[in-house]
């Protein structure tokens, strides 16, 4: 009888075949039309393991290695893992508590319960000798290495900058970083990077669902290795620049040493400093912010390139090199000078005692404040110029080819841009072209609204020594090789004065190191050429500059030295300098009193005698 | 005896055999095989014959599955009919006692332990039942649209599923109820199948809607029905009785599941339901599966290729999660032809269910075909989450010997009848 139900197979049958059919509908559209399941399936059980690579060596001029990496190493936690934790050893082997102990497993454990998260970064190898041992007793528990940035000499730790985690910031807008990556943060550590940082590689293994490693992806196809950073050769002189640190113990300032016929930098001291070492590790963070607060030291300060400072007499040597090109001062033009340069109203800028009238390499040599007076009023008030502004203007030219004002483009990160006040800063200051020579006649002897960098300083007196040319000062000579010269730093740059004005210049600065200001640190052996300078603080006691090169017919040194509230340039700065010149020229100093008393000054907290400081109504210097 | 050897000597063991259904057989164990091999492959052990890995031991079940078909096609066709009550009767015997002296494997107390080797006597239990409703139904006079007949016949189906149920196994027990096909087949009204369609439905309503509303749409439902029909009194009579019976159904449904369930039961219909996205808990396993087959994309990651279900993301992987493997290494091209394979059994099945001249056989046919089909579509339908998780293997493809022995049983003894058309009346 159930054939009268034979047509009922027609319905069982297109019954089963519209559920193959919705299958194959459902397959079609998880496998073909959406692509989150793709998606999840390489998130499931693909870790991306980034190789890291060993970022580049630093070396100093004499092959002495700066900077180097040394192995460290992460202790990850893979929460899901951790099984009955004896919670207080592991505690006791990375020196925190147990409170602190669950906080990091909690922290982890948000993060992701299977997969590793750092539980206690950049443990130093000493560390991990010791935790290594024990590690197979707390389960979920392994190390990662790492590297950590060494450096050799506890010098030069503005120069050579430091690292640090990438921020997010940064992440967001470079893709080669990834959260965990180090990068320079500052110092040739960040001007270098990438150079510095070589290439991440990239491991892919595959995990299965308990986070057990099952090798590597598709037999390594798609592994990358990583490459080790590019070596740099520093144009640094470890023993000068070490020795430059020595002087300048307990004293604010700066020294900068420029080879002045390449512009390498041969040392770049900014004082009070600090041992590069502290910010390295999980060190870093706490030390950073104990130097960051120190506001008595301010040792984060690069004074060598951000400090500003008036030239003070130093400036006098700009003076007598424009003064002659513009055609308004020759070598034999002299100026008698009483006690000083009358600037109306009864006032004067007071001049020390000494004969008169003098010619510029005397003027040079004693340093005469009335001289240069008289010198930059002849520049601004110059009848080839239609006005006073465009004279300014010409002047201000030229003083700028020296690199004064504007950023000189070393390849250390911070520099500041010095100022030579603009027309329109006097504008505003005395009203639309109601300023004449004597408005601003404080710039002849290198005070008021001038400022300059110690950089800037030294690479006047490199530029000097050359004779009106300069390269730009830089701290990396070479790149991978040795004899792989930095091609950023081969353009010659030209001051807007000529080559035969500079000889009497020279000669006055070589006098003022036989009978001048600089006298009392000349050095028999060494011809030096040097100019002392005092800048005028309105915030306590003046600061004490000096620029010298040296040997003066094949100048293989040019210095500044700027100590800060040290009263003369000579007092301070120009021993300083003549002791760094010896120190590079002859290997060794054999002024021991001399030395002795430098290292031993202290400046910042130390008392001095009043009649050392200078701090009178003559601009002796 | 006489009568075996006659049919041997005569006719061969391959007499008339229906060659189509062995090569879909022998397509889909071979499928089974090398995605075991792929879904436990182990480095170490890469030899497929491997007898300590899954996958050896797959082919020792394999090589016995063909004993036991070869077995079957020299037994005399009518064998299988005239002892069907008797072979239903030993099966619930041994489901019986495997509660009191069987072993526990995953949460479900009906194994026996046979020298290493675990049986599984629910797995048979659906051939008996198979056999005794074909045998039932083939009985003279037997006419299902009459009530005492249609008590018996649902007795039979009912009885070993009970029996399973109440050993945690609820994956084979709802397998039975796939006979309903056969009693449908057999002029059983269609009110009952369509209410195996229609009931699910509700009860995933009655779990997702609120229950006022729905009793709100039911009412409108059943008064649309009463004013668009004939208004006699049988109607009003028929429309109170759906009403009250489809509200009460809700209301049991949505008690027995907040109420009665395990939780993990409980969890596992929510997470299918969309209405709990716990990826860790219990949606687990179906969102790996989705992964798993979701990546394989059109052709899929390649053989050995398939990293979801190589490194364990997919639970059961050999088991009751192999089409997660074929999904994820063989992409949809591979997942389509399973499916149409497995639609060409079903179909060819029931075609030569309807060519037998024997009521035992084409019932009997119906009863494999139903069987396989609610196998397949529980299996494949749960890996692609569109129905619970309930672990039941898919036939002739997932690892197990019971139940690839059990499928063979009940596929051969089909291809036996049907050899023998002519010759059983
Ligand atoms: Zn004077």
């Amino acid at each position: 009888m159930e054939r009268i139900y034979a047509d009922r197979k027609y319905i069982i049958i297109g019954f089963f075949l519209l559920i193959g059919l919705v299958f194959l509908i459902r397959l079609f559209y998880i496998q073909i039309l959406v692509d989150k399941y793709i998606l999840s399936s390489n998130n499931n059980v693909l870790r991306y393991m980034t190789q890291y690579p060993a970022r580049g060596l630093v070396f100093d001029r004499n092959g002495k290695l700066l900077v180097y990496n040394e192995a460290a190493y992460d202790l990850m936690v893979i929460p899901k893992q951790v099984k009955n934790p004896d919670t207080m050893a592991l505690c006791a082997l990375i020196g925190i508590d147990k409170q602190e102990f669950i906080n990091r497993l909690q922290k982890a454990s948000n993060f992701s319960p299977y997969r590793p998260s750092i539980f206690e970064a950049q443990i130093t190898r000493e560390n991990y000798g010791y935790l290594e041992e024990k590690l197979f007793l707390f389960q979920g528990f392994f190390v990662q290495s790492r590297t950590l940035r060494k450096y050799t000499y506890p010098i030069a730790a503005h120069t050579l900058g430091y690292i640090g985690e990438a921020n997010p910031d940064l992440i967001a807008r470079n893709s080669y970083y990834k959260s965990g990556d180090y990068v320079g943060i500052s110092g040739i550590e960040k001007s270098y990077e990438d150079i510095l940082r070589g290439k991440k590689g990239l491991k892919i293994r595959v995990y299965d669902v308990l986070n057990r490693d099952k090798g590597s992806f598709r037999e390594g196809k798609y592994d990358t290795t990583s490459v080790a950073g590019t070596n740099l050769y520093s144009s640094l002189d470890a023993d000068l620049q070490a020795y430059g640190e020595l002087l300048m113990t307990n004293k604010k300032g700066s020294i900068v040493a420029i080879e002045p016929s390449t512009g390498e930098i041969l040392c770049i001291v900014s004082s009070p400093a600090y041992d590069p070492n502290l910010l390295v590790g999980n060190i870093r963070k706490k030390n950073y912010t104990q130097l960051l607060l120190d506001t008595v030291y301010v040792p984060l300060f690069n004074r060598a390139l951000m400090a500003m400072y008036p030239p003070g007499s130093t400036f006098k040597l700009v003076d007598a090199l424009i003064g002659q090109q513009e055609g308004v001062l020759t070598p034999d033009t002299r100026y008698s000078c009483n006690g000083g340069f009358p600037i109306g109203n009864g006032k004067m800028v007071a001049c020390h005692r000494h004969p008169s009238p003098l010619d510029l390499i005397g003027a040079i040599q004693t340093s005469c404040n009335g001289y240069f007076c008289r010198v930059f009023k002849s520049i601004i008030d110059n009848r080839i110029y239609a006005s006073t502004r465009k004279a300014y203007e010409s002047w201000r030219k030229a003083v700028m080819s020296f690199g004064f004002g504007k950023k000189l483009g070393i390849d250390i990160p911070g520099e500041a841009n010095g100022n030579i006040p603009t027309p329109a800063y006097y504008d505003k200051y005395h009203g639309k072209d109601r300023w004449r020579s004597m408005s601003i006649i404080s710039l002849a002897i290198g005070q008021g609204e001038i400022g300059i960098t110690p950089i800037q300083l030294a690479n006047m007196a490199a530029a000097i020594s050359n004779k009106g040319w300069f390269y730009t000062p830089h701290i990396i000579r070479a790149i991978g090789k040795k004899d792989s010269l930095n091609q950023a730093f081969m353009q010659k740059h030209l001051l807007a004065v000529d080559q035969r004005y500079f000889d009497v210049v020279i000669e006055g600065m070589a006098n003022v190191m036989t009978a001048g200001t600089g006298a009392a640190v000349k050095l028999d052996s060494i011809t030096m050429c040097g100019k002392t300078g005092t800048a005028q603080n309105p915030h306590g006691k003046n600061h004490s500059i000096f620029i010298a090169f040296a040997p003066k017919d094949n100048p293989q040194i040019a210095i500044s030295v700027v100590c800060e509230n040290a009263g003369f340039g000579a007092t301070w700065a120009a021993p300083i300098a003549s002791l760094m010149i010896e120190k590079y020229l002859k290997k060794q100093v054999k002024r021991k009193e001399m030395e002795e008393r430098m290292i031993n000054g202290n400046l910042i907290n130390g008392k001095l005698p009043e009649s050392e400081t200078g701090q009178g109504n003559i601009l002796q210097d | 005896m006489e009568n075996y050897r006659k049919v041997r000597q005569d006719k061969g063991i391959f007499y008339r055999i229906d060659w189509i259904l062995v090569a879909i057989y022998l397509g889909l164990i071979l499928i089974g095989w090398v995605n075991i091999y792929a879904a436990v492959y182990d480095e170490n052990h890469h030899n497929i014959v491997d007898l300590t890995q899954k996958y050896g031991k797959q082919m020792i079940f394999i090589i016995a599955a063909l004993i036991i078909g070869l077995g079957t096609l020299i037994i005399d066709p009518k064998f299988f009919s005239q002892f069907a009550y008797f072979i239903y009767g030993f099966f619930l015997f041994l489901l019986i006692l495997v509660i009191f002296s069987g072993r526990e494997i995953a949460g479900s107390k009906g194994w026996f332990a046979i020298g290493g080797f675990g049986i599984q006597p629910a797995e048979f239990a659906k051939l008996g039942t198979c056999l005794a409703l074909a045998k039932y139904l083939s009985t003279m006079d037997v006419d299902i649209r009459k009530i005492q007949n249609l008590f018996v016949a649902s007795a039979i189906i009912l009885f070993p599923a009970l029996i399973v149920l109440l050993q945690h196994d609820t994956g084979s027990a709802i397998v039975f109820l796939a006979l309903v096909i056969v009693l449908y087949r057999a002029g059983l009204t269609g009110i009952v199948p369509l209410a195996f369609l229609v009931l699910p439905m509700l009860g995933i309503l009655a779990l997702m809607i609120p229950k006022l509303i729905l009793v709100g749409i039911l009412a409108l439902v059943v008064l649309g029905y009463y004013f668009f029909s004939d208004r006699k009194i049988r109607t009003i009579l028929i429309s109170i009785v759906l009403f009250f019976s489809s509200v009460g159904f809700v209301f049991s449904v949505n008690y027995s599941v907040n109420h009665i369930l395990e939780p993990h039961q409980r969890n596992r219909i929510y997470v299918l339901l969309g209405q709990d996205t716990d990826l860790k808990g219990a949606g687990y396993n179906v969102n790996q599966s989705l992964i798993a087959i979701g990546s394989g994309k059109l052709f899929g990651k390649g053989f050995l290729q398939g990293t979801q279900t190589k490194y364990n993301f997919v639970p059961e992987q050999s088991t009751d999660f192999i089409f997660c493997t074929i999904g994820e290494e063989r992409g949809f091209v591979g997942s389509a032809i399973v499916i149409l394979l497995y639609m060409g059994l079903f179909v060819r099945i029931l075609l030569l269910a309807e060519r037998q001249r024997s009521r035992f056989g084409r019932f009997y046919g119906y009863g494999v075909a139903s069987i396989l089909f609610f196998h397949f579509a529980i299996n494949i339908g749960m890996t692609l989450g569109l129905v619970p998780v309930i672990g039941i293997p898919l036939p002739f493809i997932s690892y197990g010997g019971s139940s690839l022995w059990a499928f063979t049983l009940l596929l051969f003894i089909f291809i036996r009848q049907d050899s023998y058309r002519y010759e059983l009346i």
